[in-house]
């Protein structure tokens, strides 16, 4: 038996179980974007009209890959509960629904994996 | 389910005897179509639209990304596509979608700590949101054209 009271028991699951988890973890990921995105800005800017080498070097080297990993992260997951909920919004056959999650979720994960692969890369060399 | 848990209830005579009642047809709650069209409500669904255009943008950045990693000459083929006509429009597309999305973002931001919820505030974001990404959007592309 639980000792739980049952008031203790039902805290902080909504009807997808970890509702108040989702919504706390898309405004986590909305906060660090902004100064990720305004940094992602400027180094697209600054390696406008250079050549292969440069913009290779100027991705790869540590601060720039540092940034970038954070971006890649930080968005993809906020991409992916950001789609997760429109789904849920749109997406009613319960069959359906599944299958665009798990659709969303490899996306996601293959999109995430690819930036983070090409960034040690450019990183690391090779 | 609930339905499961009425029938089960001991229910009063005259409740049991009552015409089942699914088929009246009840007043709807006011849907959509019934409001006019207002720019707050407009801006609310442009920051849904952007987000998803920005799910799939994200696959740009990482095509980009890769292509560097590949090399040089599959980086040019890339550069060449984001440089062509389509490419740019695209990309003029994205920017303005991140911009757009990165305003309305910190709009709710700022109204998930409880403020900016007076009718004045509201319409307030919504023009700033709308005015202000086009005049960012276009100012980075003057920046960006002036570095090349
Ligand atoms: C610049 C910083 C950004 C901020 C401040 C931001 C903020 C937000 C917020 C607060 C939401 C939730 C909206 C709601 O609860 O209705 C949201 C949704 C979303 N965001 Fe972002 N975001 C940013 C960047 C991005 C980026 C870079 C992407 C894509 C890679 C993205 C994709 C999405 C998607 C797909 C949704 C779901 C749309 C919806 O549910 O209406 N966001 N964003």
């Amino acid at each position: 038996m639980s000792f739980k009271t049952p008031l203790g028991s039902v805290r902080g699951l909504g009807s997808a179980k970890s509702g108040s988890e989702h919504f706390w973890r898309q405004r986590l990921t909305s906060v660090a974007n902004v100064p990720l995105v305004i940094l992602f800005v400027i180094i697209v800017i600054s390696s406008l009209g250079k050549g292969y080498g440069e913009v290779a070097s100027l991705i790869g080297s540590p601060l720039v890959a540092i940034i970038f990993l954070a971006l890649i992260i930080s968005a993809v997951y906020h991409m992916y509960l950001g789609m997760q909920v429109i789904i849920e919004d749109y997406v009613h056959g319960e069959g359906v629904k599944i299958a665009a999650i798990i659709v969303n979720t490899f996306f996601s994960a293959v999109i995430g994996i690819a930036a983070v692969f090409a960034i040690l890369k450019l990183s690391f060399g090779g | 389910m609930s339905s499961d848990l009425v029938t089960k209830l001991p229910l009063p005579e005259e409740t049991l005897m009552a015409e089942p009642k699914s088929n009246i047809e009840r007043p709807l709650s006011p849907h959509l179509q019934i409001y006019r069209p207002m720019l707050t409500m407009t801006m609310s669904i442009v920051h849904r639209m952007t987000g998803a255009a920005l799910y799939f943008g994200t696959l740009l950045l990482v095509w980009w990304l890769v292509a560097l990693a590949t090399g040089p000459d599959y980086f040019a083929y890339v550069q060449n596509i984001a440089g062509s006509f389509i490419g740019r429009l695209v990309l003029f597309g994205y920017t303005w979608a991140l911009v757009h999305h990165a305003i309305g973002g910190l709009r709710h931001l700022i109204w998930d700590t409880g403020r900016g919820f007076d009718l004045n505030a509201i319409e307030w974001f919504a023009r700033a949101n709308l005015v202000g990404s086009i005049v960012i959007t276009v100012a980075l592309w003057a920046i960006g054209y002036s570095v090349l």
